[in-house]
C-alpha cells in the first residue's frame, strides 16, 4: 500500500477487459481514497480512476442525497412517513451505483435504497409515496427505468435477471443493477439469482451493500465467508470486494462492473464494506445491538468527508462549491418537506382498480359494497 | 444463450397443419404452445427438461427443436428461479409460459408467486402487468410417489391476482392455455396428470387461427340434470360424469358443471343450476379442509338459500398427506362416495343424524 496524494493520470479505460483476479475479488477492499481522503493504492490497479467530473457530481449527488435522507428520517419521525429505512453513511455506494448506470440502465432497488433513486432523478416525493400512505410503489417503473423498491429480500434480485436477461435476447445494450444487503446474502433467492445470471450470462452487477447488520443480527452471524465478495466464485461470477465508503473506489469498480456486463461478458458481484450509521428504520433502537463507539468509529470514515478533503486537495472544489451544494440540498429538503405536508389522498376504489386488468365479477360486488358504505357514510354526515 | 435477437429474427419451422383430430390432453397443450408461439414471438416457453427432452410428461416434444433454443429452453433447477426470472422476462416485454415439474415442486417458487406475480400490478398502479403462465402438473391419480401428487390449486386461488384455471377436457385443454398466454394478467394453469393420456378433439383450423378468448370465467354445463347439480372442476369432473350416468339407476337426475376457470369464478352459472336443481355437491380431489370444494358450497348457500331442499355437501379428498399408490383409491373422490354423497341430499326431507351425537356424547361413556 503506497500514498500518492498527487493527481494520478487517468489510465485509458478497457471496458472490456476481464478482472484481473479472473473471479477472485482482492483480498482486500479496493480503495483509492483512505479514511483522511489520501490517494492510496490498494488493489485498485486494475481499475481506471473515474474522471474528475465524475467525481465532483458524485460530491454533489453525495451532499443532495444525504439531506434528502436525514430529512425523510426527521419526517418519520413526525408521523409524516409510516417508516422510513436510512440510507446514512452509505452514500458512496447508493451514489456510485446510479452514477456508473447509463440512462438506459435499468435498478433493481430494495427498500433501502430511496437516496439512490432520488439520484437517478426520480421525484423524492414519489419515491417517498409508498411510506407517505399509498399501497404502490410512487413512480413509474417503466418511465424512470426502475423496478419498484422491493421488501421480501433478494426476490428482485431474479427479476433483475430476467430482465436484463430479456433484454440481451432483444439485442438492447441494457445493463440491470441489482441491489442486496449483507443480510439478503442468506436468501434463497439471492444464490438463484446469482446462479442463473452466470449460466445465462445476463447483463447484472449484483451489488452488495455490506453495512455490517440485518437489522440487529451483525454478519458475523450472517456468514462465515471470508467475504460476501466470495460468494459469487462459485457460481462462476467475477467478483470483488470495495470500501464502500470511498466514493472513488466504488466508482471504479462499478464503472468497470457495469462496462463488464454490457460488453456481455456476464454478470458481476460486488461487495462495498460500509455501514448503516442510523438503526433499521426509525421504529429500530440500535443501542440494544450496538454499541456508540463501533458507530463513532464508522463516522470517522464518513464518505462525503473522505471524497470532500481529496477534491479541495485536487483543486476540483472550493468552499464556494460546497457552500453552494448545501444550499442546493437543503432547498431539495425544505421543496420536499412542503410537498409532503399533507396526508396522501388514496381513493377508496384504487383498491380494486389494479388486481386484475378487468376486475372479476367478485370484485365488483365487493367494490359496490364498498361504495354503498361510503355513500350511506357520506349521507348520515 | 446467444446475444442476437433470435427471438424475433427467425421464423419457426411451421407445426403441421392444424385439423380436427382426436389427440391427447398432452398433445393438446403441446398444439396450443405451438400455436401461441407461431402467433406472437414474445411466447417463450422455459423451465426445468422442457427443452431437449421436451417435459417429463412430453408436453413441450419438439418445441425446442422447432422454435429454437431463444425461444424454448432449460433453465437451472430452481422453482423460484424459474418464476423470478420470468418475472424479469415479462418486464422486458415477453410472455413467458413456464413450467412447474409438478405441483409440490412448485412449493419453493410460493414468495415470488404470491408476493410478486400476483402484486406486480397492483405494486406499479397498473404500470407494469405480467403476462405470465405457470403450468403445473397436478393432481394424483397417477400411482405417483411422494410429493408428486398434490392437489395445490386453493393456494393459489387464495392469493388475489392470480387467475386459476384448469382443464378437464381435451379441447379444453387447448383454448384455456391459448386464453391464459393472451391474458395480461398471471394465470395458474393446473393440468391435471391423469388426463395427460385422455383422447380428445382439438378445435377445428379456423378456432385455431382466429382464437376467442371468452372461456375465463364462464363454467360449462357438461350433462343436464333435474334434481342434482355437481359442481367440479379439472379431474373429478369425469368423476363427476361418471356419478351422474350412475344416478340415472336410482332415479336421480343430474347436472354437471365443469368450472373451467376457479379464478375468476362464475357465481351466475352455478347458481343458475343450482336454482333449478335444489340440490348440490362440490366435489374436489384437494383435501377438504378450508378448500376450494369449501368456498363453493359457501357462495351456493349465501346465494341460493331458498332454493336448497338440502344442505350443499362436499366430496373431497382426505386431509392427509398424499396417500402410497395403493390407498390413493381411499383418499380420491370416486363415484360410490359422491352417490353416497347424493343419497344423503334429504330426499325424505328428514335430519341427517350423522351430525347429531357429539364427540363427547357418543364415545364410550
Amino acid at each position: 500500500m503506497t500514498t500518492d496524494t498527487s493527481t494520478t493520470p487517468r489510465q485509458t479505460a478497457s471496458p472490456g477487459r476481464p478482472f484481473a483476479r479472473g473471479l477472485m475479488p482482492a483480498p482486500l477492499p479496493v480503495q483509492f481514497l483512505d479514511e483522511l481522503g489520501h490517494r492510496v493504492r490498494v488493489f485498485n490497479d486494475d481499475y481506471p480512476e473515474p474522471s474528475s467530473q465524475q467525481l465532483v457530481a458524485a460530491y454533489s449527488a453525495m451532499v443532495l442525497g444525504r439531506r434528502f435522507d436525514t430529512q425523510a428520517t426527521a419526517l418519520a419521525k413526525q408521523g409524516r412517513l409510516a417508516v422510513y429505512p436510512a440510507s446514512r453513511g452509505q452514500e458512496a455506494c447508493q451514489i456510485g451505483s446510479m452514477q456508473a448506470l447509463s440512462p438506459d440502465d435499468w435498478a433493481f432497488p430494495t427498500y433501502r435504497d430511496s437516496m439512490a433513486l432520488v439520484t437517478r432523478g426520480l421525484d423524492p416525493v414519489e419515491v417517498l409515496t409508498s411510506p407517505h400512505g399509498a399501497a404502490h410503489c410512487g413512480y413509474d417503473p417503466r418511465a424512470n427505468r426502475t423496478a419498484p423498491q422491493c421488501t421480501p429480500l433478494a426476490t428482485q434480485l431474479l427479476h433483475a435477471v430476467g430482465f436484463a436477461s430479456g433484454e440481451q435476447r432483444r439485442g438492447r445494450p441494457t445493463v440491470a443493477m441489482a441491489f442486496v444487503g449483507d443480510g439478503g446474502t442468506s436468501e434463497g433467492d439471492f444464490h438463484e439469482a446469482l446462479n442463473f445470471a452466470a449460466v445465462f450470462k445476463a447483463p447484472v452487477v449484483f451489488l452488495v451493500q455490506n453495512n455490517g447488520y440485518a437489522i440487529s443480527v451483525p454478519l458475523s452471524k450472517q456468514t462465515a465467508a471470508p467475504s460476501l465478495g466470495y460468494k459469487g466464485i462459485g457460481y462462476g461470477i467475477a467478483s470483488e470486494q470495495v470500501d464502500g465508503n470511498d466514493a472513488m473506489a466504488v466508482l471504479a469498480v462499478l464503472n468497470k462492473a457495469v462496462a463488464h456486463a454490457r460488453s456481455g461478458q456476464g454478470p458481476v458481484l460486488v461487495e462495498a464494506h460500509t455501514y448503516r450509521i442510523d438503526a433499521h428504520t426509525n421504529a429500530d433502537d440500535a443501542t440494544r445491538y450496538r454499541d456508540s463507539d463501533e458507530v463513532d468509529d464508522w463516522v470517522r470514515r464518513d464518505p462525503i468527508t473522505r471524497l470532500e478533503a481529496w477534491l479541495r486537495h485536487a483543486g476540483l472544489i472550493d468552499d464556494a462549491f460546497v457552500a453552494s451544494a448545501a444550499a442546493r440540498a437543503e432547498a431539495f429538503a425544505a421543496d420536499l418537506r412542503d410537498r409532503l405536508a399533507a396526508d396522501l389522498d388514496v381513493d377508496p376504489m384504487s383498491l380494486f382498480a389494479n388486481v386484475f386488468a378487468t376486475p372479476t365479477p367478485q370484485l365488483l360486488e365487493e367494490r359496490a359494497m364498498v361504495q354503498a358504505e361510503l355513500e350511506a357514510e357520506e349521507a348520515s354526515r | 444463450m446467444t446475444l442476437t435477437t433470435a427471438a424475433h429474427s427467425g421464423t419457426p419451422a411451421p407445426a403441421p397443419a392444424p385439423a380436427p383430430q382426436q389427440v391427447t390432453m398432452s398433445a393438446a397443450i403441446n398444439r396450443a404452445l405451438r400455436d401461441a408461439m407461431t402467433a406472437d414471438p414474445d411466447v417463450v416457453l422455459f423451465g426445468e427438461d422442457v427443452g431437449t427432452l421436451g417435459g417429463v410428461f412430453r408436453v413441450t416434444d419438439g418445441i425446442s427443436r422447432d422454435f429454437g433454443e431463444d425461444r424454448c429452453f432449460d433453465t437451472p433447477l430452481a422453482e423460484a428461479g424459474i418464476v423470478g426470472f420470468a418475472v424479469g422476462m415479462a418486464m422486458a416485454g415477453f410472455r413467458p409460459v413456464i413450467e412447474m415439474q409438478f405441483d409440490a415442486f412448485a412449493y419453493p417458487a410460493f414468495e415470488q408467486i404470491a408476493s410478486h406475480v400476483a402484486k406486480m400490478r397492483n405494486r406499479t398502479q397498473g404500470r407494469v402487468n405480467l403476462p405470465i403462465v405457470i403450468r403445473i402438473p397436478f393432481a394424483g391419480g397417477i400411482g405417483g410417489v411422494e410429493h408428486h401428487c398434490d392437489s395445490s390449486e386453493a393456494y393459489y386461488a387464495h392469493t388475489p391476482g392470480l387467475k386459476v384455471v384448469t382443464p378437464a377436457t381435451v379441447e379444453d385443454a387447448y383454448v384455456l392455455l391459448r386464453e391464459a398466454i393472451n391474458d395480461p394478467d398471471p394465470v395458474i394453469f393446473m393440468e391435471p396428470k391423469r388426463l395427460y393420456w385422455s383422447r380428445g378433439s382439438i378445435p377445428a383450423a379456423s378456432a385455431v387461427q382466429a382464437p376467442r378468448f371468452d372461456s375465463f370465467g364462464h363454467a360449462a354445463v357438461r350433462r343436464e340434470g333435474t334434481d342434482v347439480t355437481l359442481v367440479a372442476y379439472g379431474p373429478s369432473v369425469d368423476v363427476a360424469i361418471q356419478a351422474a350416468s350412475a344416478a340415472t339407476e336410482s332415479g336421480w337426475s343430474v347436472e354437471v358443471v365443469d368450472l373451467r376457470t376457479l379464478v375468476p369464478f362464475d357465481d351466475e352459472t352455478v347458481v343458475a343450476s343450482v336454482r333449478k336443481t335444489g340440490r348440490c355437491v362440490v366435489i374436489q380431489e384437494a383435501q377438504g379442509f378450508a378448500g376450494v370444494g369449501s368456498e363453493i358450497a359457501a357462495r351456493v348457500q349465501e346465494r341460493a338459500f331458498h332454493s336448497l331442499q338440502a344442505p350443499v355437501l362436499r366430496v373431497a379428498g382426505l386431509d392427509i398427506p398424499y396417500p402410497p399408490p395403493k390407498l390413493e383409491h381411499l383418499h380420491l373422490p370416486g363415484v360410490e362416495r359422491v352417490l353416497d354423497a347424493i343419497a344423503r341430499l334429504q330426499w325424505d326431507d328428514e335430519p341427517d343424524t350423522r351430525f347429531l351425537t357429539s364427540a363427547h356424547s357418543g364415545g364410550d361413556s
